[in-house]
């Protein structure tokens, strides 16, 4: 062999100028046509017109001082969140807590040990998060309930037909979301088995639910259902709604899954299978660990729904966020005030809710393997 | 029974020195898919130790073959028997056959979501009941077999298709099997790639390992088989040693076969 050329490589250059920067970003994006350029503008133009006002209104004008409306009367060119802050305890923890402000503290208790509770499962060198988690989900919501009710713990009880507001929708759609999530897994395993009876009952489930509107569940929850209870068996309200809402959302959660264990490749099944994994470790270890990655977006997107639907309880006599800001500000004592009722349960519904797509988004990348099938 | 892991020179022990010690016995085995019929009276028996080549064209039916053998796919008629289990419907006899066959797959069949160490000890740990610290020994030794230790905590999205490959094979032998079933583990790889994997499996055969392969590489055939088995329209059409089959094809379809692969 004759000695072999030297090749010696190019250096990698930086791009052009005109490839970044933000003149090129606001050019590419915000003018780059006729059409592109007249939206940008009456954007603009559209902000001009409304945000100084709603920032006049809500925030440089607002009314905040004292306890009663003289204030707020007063002065008609700002919110009156007086309002808010007077009734703040009966928006957010409902009639009972409302009228015995010493009580708050066990609500309030009962919501920052869930938190405590579950930071700990988000810490990556934390060891013990099967054990933290199983307590949450399986020992916490009776202490939250003792806190809550009181009976048990022989405080002054707050009946669960006296819970409301916030403390009400966050109850109904956190019980719902998790208690959905398992039984949605099953369902849509269900849907995908091979067994004609597991398949038959799980499509007969899914479509039963899915073809039912949420608020009929709960109207037959609340009527219905006590017609079929000897008399005298008096059903707690609360525990019925639960029940009703995650019946019907695990329909919803087992059809996003269903997706995500449609998109895993044959190939992974019959690795497992050739490695001699049974149909339970197949699916836990290696199936659902990646269709639930997939099925993120999809059960999110439920979530984020059922926490928003959680107001159709109004129907049945429950007082959640939404309906207990309206019924403070239908009072004398507020009336003409529901702007600022409405405004407050949308910022509290948005926070939450953008939370849980914001986690969601997070997930999905932390959960990113860097393969894409 | 036989040293599974050992790197001891096995001889293959020919069929007919000893008949109840076949590592795989298949009397009379036809498959359909609907009214395709895809194998047609597949008669074979493989020895302890046997390296065995199985060629053809594609959609022959060698891949389906090979499947059958640890029950990805179901045969309707004539039986199966590996390592002395009758492949039925009754599942504690597939599991059982699982447990002792490996397999690799054309496109490796990862598991994405698990680091290559998790992928090699998943099954081990869950399925044969190996202590977790005992299967990361075993699995960084078939690791450092396979030539990538260094690979161990990486994801299966981060290696080229020639790792992943290996890794694919380390994770079978993880299990320890008797036997080990190779579907086409070369086809999917780019050029480069393929002689870093044909030679962890030239290692596997010299060590005395129960291997069926199909493959198109017929210089690994030529290196390490016992025979080579060439099936066409779902039927064996020629079996012979690798000597015998490449230098003096006996059939016309054989022989049109090696024409083409090996005309460039």
């Amino acid at each position: 062999m004759t000695d072999a050329l030297i090749h010696t490589r190019l250096p990698d250059r930086a791009p052009p100028i005109s490839e970044a920067g933000i003149i090129h970003w606001a050019r590419t994006n915000l003018f780059s046509s006729v059409t592109n350029t007249a939206m940008t503008l009456f954007s603009l133009y559209a902000l001009y017109v409304l945000v100084p006002p709603l920032v006049n209104w809500a925030l440089i004008n607002a009314n905040l001082a004292g306890t009663d409306r003289t204030g707020c009367d007063a002065n008609e060119h700002g919110a009156c969140w007086t309002f808010i802050k007077v009734r703040f305890n009966q928006i957010m923890y409902g009639l009972f807590y409302g009228s015995n402000p010493d009580q708050i503290w066990r609500p309030i208790l009962a919501f920052f040990s869930l938190v405590g509770l579950i930071i700990p499962l988000f810490i990556d060198s934390f060891n013990h998060k099967g054990k933290l988690a199983a307590f949450v989900l399986i020992v916490f919501p009776f202490i939250a309930f003792a806190l809550i009710h009181g009976a048990w713990l022989g405080l002054p009880v707050a009946d669960t037909s006296e819970w409301g507001g916030f403390l009400l929708t966050f109850v109904l759609a956190s019980v719902g979301i998790v208690a959905a999530l398992p039984i949605g897994i099953l369902l849509a395993l269900g849907r995908r088995s091979d067994l004609p009876i597991v398949r038959g009952f799980s499509v007969f489930y899914i479509e039963l639910w899915r073809g039912t509107p949420l608020i009929t569940v709960l109207f037959m929850a609340s009527v219905l259902l006590p017609l079929f209870f000897p008399a005298g068996v008096d059903f707690d309200k609360v525990l019925r709604a639960l029940i009703g809402i995650t019946l019907f959302q695990s329909a919803y959660v087992a059809e996003a899954i269903r997706g995500g264990l449609q998109a895993i490749p044959k190939g992974q099944f019959e690795a497992a299978d050739a490695l001699g994994l049974s149909y339970w470790k197949k699916m836990s270890f290696i199936v659902l660990p990646q269709a639930l990655k997939i099925s993120i977006p999809g059960i999110v997107n439920t979530f984020i729904a059922l926490f928003k639907d959680t107001s159709l309880v109004s129907i049945i006599g429950l007082l959640d966020l939404l309906n207990m800001s309206q019924t403070a500000s239908q009072g004398l004592e507020w009336k003409g005030y529901d702007t600022e009722a409405y405004l407050f349960a949308a910022f509290i519904f948005w926070m939450f809710c953008f939370g849980m797509s914001r986690y969601s988004k997070n997930l999905e990348e932390s959960l990113d393997r860097g393969h894409k099938n | 029974m036989t040293n599974t892991d050992t790197q001891g020179q096995a001889v293959p022990q020919m069929p007919s020195s000893n008949e109840g010690s076949y590592s795989i016995d298949i009397e009379g085995l036809n498959k359909w898919y609907g009214t395709f019929h895809v194998l047609k009276d597949i008669n074979l028996k493989v020895a302890k130790g046997e390296r065995i080549v199985i060629c053809g064209p594609s959609g022959s039916g060698k891949s389906t073959l090979i499947r059958c053998l640890n029950r990805l796919e179901e045969h309707q008629e004539g039986t199966i028997i590996v390592d002395g289990v009758e492949l039925t419907n009754d599942v504690k006899n597939i599991d059982k056959v699982r447990r002792e066959v490996g397999m690799v797959f054309q496109h490796f069949n990862l598991f994405p979501h698990l680091t290559v160490l998790e992928n090699c000890t998943l099954a081990p740990i869950w399925v044969r009941k190996t202590p977790k610290k005992e299967a990361i020994a075993d699995a960084m030794k078939y690791l450092e077999r396979v030539r990538i230790p260094e690979q161990a905590n990486k994801y299966p999205g981060q290696l080229s298709g020639g790792q992943q490959q290996r890794v694919a094979i380390a994770r079978s032998l993880c299990m320890n099997p008797r036997i080990m079933l190779f579907d086409e583990p070369t086809s999917a790889l780019d050029p480069e790639m393929i002689s870093e994997v044909l030679d962890v499996m030239i290692d596997l055969a010299n060590s005395g390992m129960t291997m069926l392969c199909v493959t198109h590489e017929m210089g690994f055939a030529k290196q390490v088989a016992d025979r080579v088995i060439f099936m066409d329209y779902g039927e064996i059409v020629e079996e012979a040693a690798p000597e015998e089959f490449f230098n003096n094809p006996k059939h016309d379809r054989t022989q049109l076969f090696l024409s083409q692969i090996l005309a460039h």
